[in-house]
């Protein structure tokens, strides 16, 4: 019980730290730049409250829940008995087929039901006149994601380089760039964090560490990372394309 | 208060629903095998959830009001200096407390750990953890600044792209092998629960208050940016912890 309650005081003095830098910049501009007092101080301190053992109870569930969860998903999908290549056989590439499965259908179902990539498209429809389709957007982003996260997962198997993958993608955004109309480019740069929320990035990066210390003769910290850049890279050019295509869609009626 | 946090709940419960059936359905068809430590995962999801809910609804009350009406009020004052070092503070501070980040840097230091790279003991991989994070917060507070300046003069954002893209490209040539991943990842990272609704009002406050700058075009953008320098910082922390002779660690 004693050790219990200085593990709760040791995790929420180490969340008041986490959280005291935002906390500081905002009051000393309130206070001294601005010059007014903070108003609606009692709202103000129950919000810190709340913040502070809500991000004490989220740092809980990531041990017990979000990291065991990935890590146990990668361990048993490349299990070499599940795999069917316990007698010894050399396992290749194409033998992971219900891995690139599962990543993409974390990574599909976690961007469709994201609500700020409704945001996002909801924003583009406007920007470029009703040309881009709100549903069309989010299926098309939650597609790119989903091929994303399989090839990134795809890239732990093989052991290739990381910075080949993101060095050649982020090329093809910029050559997207100087194509798509010029309206929609920032909301598609943005669209890049619209994929990685708070629950699927603990998630997704469990399960790259644990495939790569699964699967022979990778390392975790040479190939286990990464999901997360193939995650926010794809929705850029997802967005991009789909722009670029409706608006080709639309001269060709036109 | 407890109605608007009914909805956090719902929230976070619509952020973990698609992932949980995801992971259910493979265990229960393609696995076919009962879901280990069940007890503690129902536990740790209920956290994660009550946590999310708290956390978000807390942000919203406390901070958000606050963050959005400094960010207006100094983009009409328009005092530069102040608007900048404001910028910095903002994605520094929202970058430390943000909850994924801390997540990923976490796993880092302890792969790190397992891989003899950083020392075995809790001490030297929270030390470990803290310095990834802080180099993402500065990276984010200058992607801030950088951005702010960029709406006031008015450059379009593809050339701070590819400025950014440029310096990773060079960087990732000279980083440890063993730093590329995570700092690759980090860029994503950033881009959370805290981070993005401050920038986004910051930079709206202030495409909004200036004539001739479109909020929807002038205003956005910032976020790729802010996910692009903190991949540069994570390599030159790599770096630098390198040439420290693993001093660091």
């Amino acid at each position: 019980m004693i050790g219990f309650l200085v593990d709760a005081a040791m995790l929420l003095l180490g969340v008041t730290f986490d959280v005291a830098p935002i906390v500081i910049v905002l009051f000393a501009f309130q206070r001294f730049v601005v010059g007014r007092p903070i108003p609606n101080p009692r709202a103000v301190v129950m919000g810190l409250v709340y913040v502070t053992l809500g991000l004490g109870l989220f740092l809980i569930g990531l041990e017990k829940a979000l990291f065991p969860l990935g890590r146990s998903m990668a361990r048993q999908l490349a299990d070499p008995v599940f795999l069917g290549v316990s007698g010894g056989g050399a396992v290749g590439w194409e033998h992971y087929a219900w891995v690139y499965l599962f990543a993409a259908a974390i990574g599909f179902s976690t961007t469709i039901a994201e609500p700020s990539l409704m945001a996002v498209s909801i924003k583009a429809n406007e920007v470029s006149g009703g040309a881009i389709g709100v549903t069309g957007l989010r299926v098309a982003v939650a597609i790119g994601v989903a091929i994303g996260v399989a090839v990134g997962v795809l890239r732990i198997v093989t052991g290739t380089p990381l910075h080949y993958y993101i060095i050649a993608g982020y090329a093809l955004v910029l050559i997207q760039t100087t194509m798509a109309p010029r309206g929609i480019v920032a909301l598609a740069y943005d669209s890049g964090g619209v994929t990685t929320s708070t629950v699927t990035v603990p998630i997704v990066t469990a399960l790259g560490l644990g495939l790569a210390s699964s699967v022979p003769g990778r390392s975790p910290t040479l190939d286990g990372f990464g999901l997360i850049a193939f995650a926010s890279l794809f929705p850029i050019m997802a967005v991009l394309a789909y722009a670029q295509a409706s608006r080709w869609r639309a001269s060709r009626r036109g | 208060m407890l109605q608007p946090l009914v909805r956090t709940l719902r929230d976070s419960v619509r952020d973990l629903a698609p992932i949980i059936l995801v992971i259910a359905a493979f265990q229960v068809l393609v696995l076919r095998q009962p879901i280990p430590d069940f007890l503690d995962l129902v536990v740790g999801c209920a956290c994660v959830v009550v946590g999310l809910a708290l956390f978000v609804r807390g942000l919203e009350a406390g901070l958000f009001p606050i963050g959005s009406m400094l960010a207006d009020g100094l983009a009409r004052k328009g005092s530069l200096p102040w608007l900048l070092v404001f910028a910095f503070g903002l994605g520094f501070g929202t970058t430390v407390a943000e909850p994924a980040l801390i997540a990923v840097t976490k796993e880092a230091a302890r792969v790190a750990a397992d891989e003899g790279i950083v020392g075995r003991g809790a001490d030297e991989q929270d030390a470990y953890a803290l310095g990834l994070r802080l180099s993402v917060a500065l990276a984010v507070g200058f992607a801030g600044l950088v951005g702010v300046y960029r709406i006031l003069r008015g450059w379009p954002i593809h050339y701070l792209i590819i400025g950014g893209y440029t310096a990773i490209v060079v960087l990732t040539w000279f980083a440890p092998p063993e730093i590329i991943g995570i700092a690759y990842d980090s860029g994503g990272v950033t881009t959370g629960t805290v981070t993005v609704p401050l920038i986004t009002a910051l930079g709206i406050g202030l495409a909004s208050s200036i004539r001739g700058r479109n909020p929807l075009t002038d205003g956005f953008g910032l976020i790729a940016f802010a996910s692009l320098t903190p991949m540069a910082a994570v390599m030159l922390y790599g770096l630098i912890a390198g040439a420290m002779g693993r001093g660091l660690g």
